[in-house]
């Protein structure tokens, strides 16, 4: 039930996010899924792609920083109140949110977001109890 | 196991008696051989013959880096110049080189010196010794080859550089003692874990690193990545080069070879002789040496020394693990830091690789200093949360060791220069 995301360190300096994209390219990767978190001195890339493993190899090589972790690929309604509900039941249930971002593909009318969750477990209950809908990795890679 | 087993563990008493008669012939030769040592000597009203015992050694006056410049290049030499046979030179970061010499006689000494030192770490005839020190003008690679040659074992003279084919050829030829600094020691670890070799397919046994200070840290990350027992050396080159004090396997202090150096601790700034373990600057006289004798040199280096007997069976005095120089001595904001501290500080903190680089600098007359610390894939965590808990967790380590609050930033693996010889560890912007 869980979507295996990569996480890269990088330096807060111009030209840093392209080198990762560069290797991206070069092993011909797509990419899903992106967001950086900053901080004034350094910068934390996160990613969702269609070839995980290779991705990681193909950045370790490079001597980036890697790790990968595992996410919640969350479906929700497109329209006002769809990520709502699934905040409400997470709250309901007192699961805290590490971080969330959004995927650049859509499933028609539904849109995806990623959640990073502090219990992990719990979570994918609560939200498949209430009837959310959550992705793998198979079902990302086909849309 | 000693080498040269008579004169490491002779007796204490006898040993004064045999320094003594050398430390008078080597006066009587640098009053009448060399013109700067009868020029200070005279200037206090001080003859060869005032020297009566080797409490006296403190009536002489001491010899600096500077003397060996003024004097550059032969003017300090003991001996006319068809008697030398080997120069090397220290690097001239700042103006003229140092330029040392060495007669026939010289060179077997020196050799007899790392035969001792490479022995202390279990060498033998059978043993293969790669020497990844620099060979050329710097008096590692060259010290240590002809050391390693008389001891008699297998020399794999692999100077430096080139680090994948070191690897290769430690693996292929089974080599069982590395000498080179502590920081290409390193650099080595790290290239067997790029090429995927564990330690164990290695034969390595003993590792001898000097040139460069290094942590207790530091060692116990190279004999943990190396699967090595690793020594600290230390020499300077206008004393001879490496082999002036060597760790023992006890790891408890470097035997300092008495019967060719005489060591004193002095207070760096009033001059004035320590007392046995008090931290002060190194201070060598040396008593069998003819090409360039040396009168209580003061080394910059600090450390302290201690004459307790050492479980390994020899009688020669031991300093204390270098803890750094008088001229990398950094004084931040009126504390005295030296790089090596900022290594444990940064080894105590956890998992951060000791590849560190200090900026210091002064902003609105105050002193700030920066350490730049490479993220490892240890280190690295997915939540900014995690890495500023790192962050503060090194400033806090920092903070316990020196007690001062210095700024430090995560950087990249890989993007703090690498050196195969000595390390560059600090940026000075400070303009005085």
């Amino acid at each position: 039930m869980f979507v295996k995301q990569i996480s890269v360190f990088l330096e807060n300096k111009p030209g840093k996010l392209s080198q990762v994209t560069d290797i991206l390219e070069k092993n011909d990767i797509d990419i899903s899924a992106i967001s950086i978190a900053d901080t004034t001195e350094f910068g934390i890339l996160r990613m969702i792609v269609n070839k995980p493993e290779e991705a990681v190899a193909a950045i370790k090589a490079e001597k980036f920083p890697v790790s990968t972790t595992e996410v919640l690929a969350v479906e929700v309604a497109d329209k006002p109140g769809g990520l709502n509900l699934a905040l409400q039941t997470l709250n309901e249930a007192g699961v805290s949110i590490e971080y969330l971002y959004s995927f650049i593909k859509r499933n028609g009318k539904r849109a995806l977001i990623l959640f990073r969750v502090e219990d992990p477990e719990k979570a994918v209950e609560v939200l498949q109890s209430a009837g959310i809908k959550l992705y793998t990795t198979e079902e990302i890679n086909s849309l | 196991m000693q080498w040269n087993k008579v004169r490491e563990c002779m007796s204490r008493d006898q040993l004064r008696s045999y320094q003594f008669e050398k430390l008078k012939e080597t006066i009587d030769r640098v009053y009448h051989n060399v013109e700067s040592y009868r020029q200070k000597m005279q200037e206090r009203g001080i003859i060869p013959e005032d020297i009566n015992s080797l409490e006296d050694l403190k009536l002489l006056p001491f010899t600096t880096k500077q003397d060996l410049r003024d004097n550059y290049p032969y003017n300090m030499f003991a001996v006319p110049l068809e008697e030398i046979i080997r120069i090397h030179a220290s690097s001239g970061t700042t103006g003229k080189p140092t330029v040392v010499g060495y007669t026939r006689r010289d060179i077997a000494n020196w050799a007899e010196l790392i035969a001792r030192c490479l022995t202390m770490g279990g060498g033998k005839r059978e043993s293969v010794v790669q020497i990844s020190y620099g060979y050329g003008l710097f008096t590692g690679g060259l010290g240590f080859h002809y050391g390693a040659e008389k001891l008699g074992a297998v020399v794999v003279p692999t100077s430096g550089g080139n680090t994948r084919r070191q690897v290769m050829l430690m693996k292929d030829l089974k080599t069982e003692i590395l000498a080179c600094t502590p920081s290409y020691a390193l650099c080595i670890a790290e290239t067997l874990e790029e090429m995927g070799i564990k330690h164990e397919e290695l034969n390595l046994k003993a590792g001898i690193f000097g040139a460069e200070p290094w942590s207790d840290n530091m060692r116990k990350e190279l004999e943990s990545k190396l699967g090595l027992k690793a020594l600290d050396i230390y020499g300077l080159s206008e004393v001879i080069g490496p082999g002036v004090a060597c760790e023992c396997m006890e790891q408890q202090g470097l035997h300092i070879f008495e019967d060719f150096f005489i060591p004193e601790i002095i207070d760096p700034i009033t001059e004035e002789p320590l007392p046995e373990g008090e931290r002060g600057e190194l201070v060598i006289t040396t008593i069998d040496k003819e090409g360039l004798p040396v009168i209580r040199y003061k080394t910059r280096d600090i450390t302290s020394i201690s004459y307790e007997h050492c479980p390994c069976g020899r009688t020669h005095a031991r300093i204390e693990k270098l803890l750094g120089r008088t001229d990398d001595m950094l004084i931040i904001r009126g504390v005295n830091v030296f790089p090596s501290q900022i290594e444990s500080a940064l080894m105590i903190a956890g998992d951060a690789e000791p590849h560190y680089l200090i900026i210091v600098d002064r902003k609105d007359n105050l002193d700030s200093m920066e350490v730049l610390v490479e993220v490892s894939e240890k280190l690295f965590a997915d939540e900014v949360r995690k890495l500023e808990e790192v962050r503060r967790k090194i400033i806090s380590s920092i903070y316990t060791t020196l007690g001062i609050n210095v700024n430090v930033k995560l950087v990249e693996p890989h993007t703090i220069e690498r050196t195969e010889g000595k390390s560059k560890r600090v940026i000075d912007k400070r303009k005085l």
